[in-house]
């Protein structure tokens, strides 16, 4: 057991247990954010000294060490270093319960951080639980009728998730005899040969798969708890989990997928076929859906399911990619880190403004632009790099995923994703109108602290970074691409 | 070249944009002082790229000023700019409307910060698009205009102007969706961004992922939203109906003709066959954008819907000019594009004075006001004789040069000669022309003198210079064409090489 390849998961969970011990005896509770700040710092400063180096693994391949983990380490860090900065305001409200808030994201970061290295069926149901347990209790941290309500339905509708999924598990379990990755891979491989039953067991498990991963990643048609989580959770929770969860279900996705079931060509072709029904109908439900919502929260659900079709495209090019290129899942790990900032991006900015506001209706941020012009701009960025409209990231992360697409002769599911773009224009652009064109109907400026403003900044920064030169982050995705071990 | 002057082109506007951003709305003087430095620099150093221009025949194809550095380099993107004889005349007419267009906007009080910044960028997106060689890089210059053009109709411009905006996003994007899955599977079937190389190399050359003709109509569906082409065209009059006087003549200016010369560049030359091959279907949609376009415009009320509708009517000579696949015909319609920026540019600037001035819009409650500005009235009937086409104005020699060269065209649908027949008929529009402008000057200028209109203002010094400007440039083309032909030359002479083999 090589211990040093888990040190950014061991930062993590001795900072959690001393968040929850210093809220006993600390008077000043901002320390306590401080604290989880630092402590994220040293777990992606441990992360980056691991950077270096060839796959490894450890606990008996239950984990693997490779730039493909470290990449959504980083990823998941910088997230909940965002989230916690964006949350300073906001938990400052509570009288009660500070410690916990910070401990339960630093847990489901935990969970995300072990999940992005996990190689094993049960290691990976393990750390799903570990987000999602950590998650239902802060969607429901409000305690008022729609938090209460959005943390029961979450924790309803995830549980039977989790046993599909585990139900799933089993089903592959059951026909290879194996949960490691790398040996299911192998299984199957001589398992073809028999054929018969056997193949359609292996894949009425991974439909079952997909289920139970489909609600992680709010895919059509296993997206119904989203709006009402959305809404009636924390908005940094909303943001957490519309960016982290989603991309940590899209990471096991790619683990799952590509490593255990990418051969035989049949099955692999039969689940890219699936991913790309499923990204076609998810974006345009998503879209057509989010166009008449009123409140902010829910258009941005409904807008995040569009996403996560856009994304699903990526993965239908890995199943469906005959030459083996990386192409599919460099495109959605960069599309993911784009999204990741977009997303929080917004949601940050969401956050300050409905503070001042007092609503997330649509309505009521007439005038945003006038009172207060950078925090209406950097929203504004971040709805135009939603829609996909250049020197942004969200353009760069769908024209390299659209790019792969094409290139597995997928043109006909591009045409109905850049058509989907069109019509996410509206409703987007439609809150960009209310912002800058409409009368304001409050007084004074946006408040926010140093705090947001900070986090907001660095989330407008990468989605320019990631618009302008994105050739870094391209470099870095199509390594985690590349190296992935099993 | 060491000295990066087209780079330097480009972005200065959207550093003068930036500095704008960093002033304080109070200070209007200030920021329009910034704003026409900031155009005026890019104006003069076009100038000096426009003179410097090689245009002897051996450089034909060669492109100029070229600057290529790498930039993406995992999707083989490049930033590369560079000139040739049809995108020069086109970057030219920007750099100069650009410049215009500030001073046509210098009683703009509405937030001027926010007003100036947006049109700066504006132009360095159009400017980037006529430059781009890149498919990537024209792409994002293609789309990044949209923003702008977004913020200026919806706030500064009138009437139903959130509609409109709306519309004419919603359009765009429509049309740059289709534009993107065509450069996507062009980009898959070349394993190459640039236009150039791909252009040299030949579409032919290379293993299609989708057929050749489904990646043209991608790409022409891009184009001819924005050209446009009916049934397209529906956004046009509607966006310049609402739009402030300034982007109307940069929309009607140049990025109409961003357009045309994407289907120049893109969809001629690197799909010659299927430009071959569909030509008779464009020329007929041509035909129907003319003639269409000139009887709708007759019964316009509205001063400004009147010229959008006419441009419709002149956008199709320019498409009757690309897709009759003639030397004379493109350049014609290259010319046409330049010519009819200047005399669209002028008539709806002078529109908008006349608007600003009476508080009137609406043609049938105007007349008369020949009397009361008279100089405004020269003006408006000098750009509306250009429109007509009437000789010495660069209006008539690209409308006979672009009819000259359909009616050589050697387009046929079966044994009937499509183009030359189509030429026959879209001649119409020209005599429909001269009826509705004719009509419009009647009815606004002439006929008895209201006495509602008599303390209106004349023209003032400042709408008397760019005015001025405007006019020299259409005298200038319409009675030394060679000026611009011989340039354009240089760029269309490839073109038909490729057509021809």
């Amino acid at each position: 057991m090589d211990l040093v390849l888990i040190t950014p998961e061991i930062v993590l969970l001795v900072s959690a247990i001393v968040v929850i011990l210093l809220d006993l005896f600390l008077q000043r509770k901002s320390l306590l954010a401080v604290i989880s700040l630092a402590g994220l710092a040293i777990s992606f400063g441990c992360a980056v000294g691991l950077w270096c180096g060839n796959p490894q693994t450890t606990f008996n391949d239950m984990l693997t060490v490779d730039k493909f983990a470290l990449f959504f380490k980083f990823l998941f860090l910088v997230i909940s270093a965002l989230v916690i900065l964006a949350s300073t305001d906001y938990v400052s409200k509570f009288t009660r319960f500070q410690g916990e808030y910070y401990a339960l994201v630093l847990l489901s970061t935990l969970g995300m951080t072990l999940l992005t290295a996990a190689t094993e069926l049960i290691t990976i149901f393990v750390a799903l639980e570990l987000i999602s347990i950590s998650l239902y209790a802060l969607v429901g941290f409000l305690k008022d009728s729609k938090s209460t309500e959005a943390s029961l339905k979450y924790m309803l509708l995830g549980a039977i998730a989790s046993a599909i999924l585990l139900y799933g598990m089993a089903f592959v379990f059951g026909f290879t005899g194996k949960t490691q990755l790398g040996d299911i891979a192998q299984a199957i491989g001589t398992l073809s040969l028999a054929g018969g039953s056997a193949s359609f067991g292996l894949l009425l498990g991974l439909i079952l798969l997909i289920v139970g991963f489909g609600f992680k990643i709010a895919a059509f048609p296993f997206q119904m708890w989203v709006p009402d989580v959305y809404e009636g959770a924390p908005t940094p929770i909303t943001a957490y989990l519309s960016v982290a969860s989603k991309a940590a279900g899209f990471a096991i996705i790619l683990r799952i997928f590509y490593t255990a079931f990418d051969l035989p060509t049949w099955l692999s072709q039969d689940w890219g076929i699936i991913f790309a029904v499923l990204a076609a109908i998810g974006m345009t439900v998503g879209n057509i859906v989010a166009i008449p919502q009123v409140n902010i929260k829910r258009m941005l659900g409904y807008s995040s399911i569009a996403q996560a079709g856009y994304l699903m495209l990526g993965i239908a090019t890995m199943g469906l990619s005959k030459s083996h290129d990386f192409l599919g899942q460099s495109s959605v790990i960069f599309f993911l880190a784009g999204y990741a900032v977009t997303n929080m991006g917004a949601f940050i900015a969401i956050i300050a403004i409905s503070n001042k506001v007092g609503s997330d209706l649509i309505e009521d941020y007439a005038g945003v632009g006038k009172r207060s012009p950078l925090l209406a701009l950097a929203l504004t960025l971040c709805l135009i790099s939603l829609t996909g409209i250049p020197l942004t990231a969200g353009f760069m992360g769908k024209f390299y995923i659209f790019s792969a697409a094409v290139q597995q002769n997928l043109l006909w599911l591009v045409i109905i994703a850049v058509l989907n773009s069109v019509i996410s224009a509206y409703y987007y652009l439609r809150v960009v109108k209310v912002m800058w064109l409409d009368e304001p109907k409050f007084e004074g400026s946006v408040s926010s602290s140093g705090a947001l403003r900070l986090a907001l900044f660095l989330a407008c920064f990468g989605v320019l970074l990631l618009g302008v030169i994105p050739n870094y982050v391209m470099k870095l995705a199509e390594w985690a691409a590349q190296m992935m071990g099993f | 070249m060491n000295f990066n002057i087209l780079s330097l082109i480009i972005f200065l506007p959207a550093l003068g944009a930036i500095l704008i951003a960093c002033t304080s709305n109070s200070r209007a003087k200030l920021i329009k002082y910034i704003a026409a430095i900031f155009t005026l620099i890019p104006l003069i150093l076009a100038i000096c790229v426009f003179f410097s221009f090689d245009r002897s025949p051996t450089m034909a194809g060669v492109i100029q000023f070229e600057e290529k550095a790498s930039w993406i380099p995992l999707i083989n993107a490049y930033y590369h700019v560079g000139l040739d004889g049809v995108s020069l005349p086109l970057f030219f007419l920007m750099t100069l409307l650009g410049f215009l267009v500030v001073l046509i906007s210098w009683k703009i009080d509405l937030r001027p910060r926010e007003y100036f910044a947006w049109l700066l960028l504006l132009e360095m997106s159009i400017l980037g698009v006529f430059a781009s060689l890149d498919f990537l890089l024209f792409f994002i210059m293609w789309e990044i205009e949209v923003i702008p053009m977004f913020f200026l109709i919806s706030i500064w411009g009138a009437g139903r102007k959130e509609y409109s905006a709306f519309k004419y996003v919603l359009y765009t994007l429509f049309g740059s969706a289709m534009m993107l899955a065509g450069i996507l599977s062009v980009y898959f079937t070349t394993h190459s961004l640039s236009m150039v190389d791909i252009t040299a190399r030949g579409i032919a050359s290379y293993i299609p992922v989708v057929p050749q003709a489904l990646m043209f109509f991608l790409l022409l569906g891009g184009f001819a939203v924005k050209l446009p082409v009916f049934p397209f065209h529906t956004w046009l009059p509607d966006a310049h109906t609402d739009a402030p006087t300034a982007v109307s003549v940069v929309l009607a200016g140049t990025l109409l003709k961003m357009g045309g010369y994407g289907m120049i560049r893109v969809c001629v030359s690197i799909f010659p066959d299927a430009a071959r091959q569909f030509a008779p279907i464009l020329i007929s949609l041509a035909m129907v954008n003319i003639i269409y376009g000139a009887a709708v415009t007759l019964k316009q009320t509205d001063i400004k819907r009147l010229i959008a509708y006419s441009s419709v009517s002149h956008m199709g000579f320019v498409l009757l000019g690309i897709f009759s696949l003639t030397t004379v015909s493109l350049t014609g319609a290259t010319l046409q594009m330049f010519s009819h920026g200047l005399i669209t540019g002028l008539l709806f600037a002078t529109a908008g004075i006349v608007m600003h001035n009476t508080h009137e819009r609406d043609i049938n409650k105007m007349g008369g006001l020949a009397r009361q500005i008279p100089i405004i009235t020269v003006i408006f009937t000098i750009a509306g004789l250009g429109a007509m086409g009437v000789p010495s104005t660069s209006g008539f020699i690209a409308e006979f040069m672009t009819f000259l060269g359909s009616f050589q065209s050697d387009i046929l649908v079966g044994a009937f000669p499509i183009a030359k027949v189509f030429t026959v008929i879209s001649i119409l529009g020209i005599l429909l022309g001269a009826g509705y402008i004719l009509w419009l000057l009647q009815r606004v200028f002439y006929n008895a003198p209201q006495d509602k209109f008599n303390g209106v203002h004349d023209a003032d010094k400042l709408e008397r210079v760019y005015s001025a400007i405007f006019i020299i440039m259409i005298f200038l083309v319409g009675v030394y064409p060679s000026i611009l032909t011989n340039v354009i030359k240089t760029g269309i002479t490839p073109i038909i090489n490729l057509l021809g083999g």
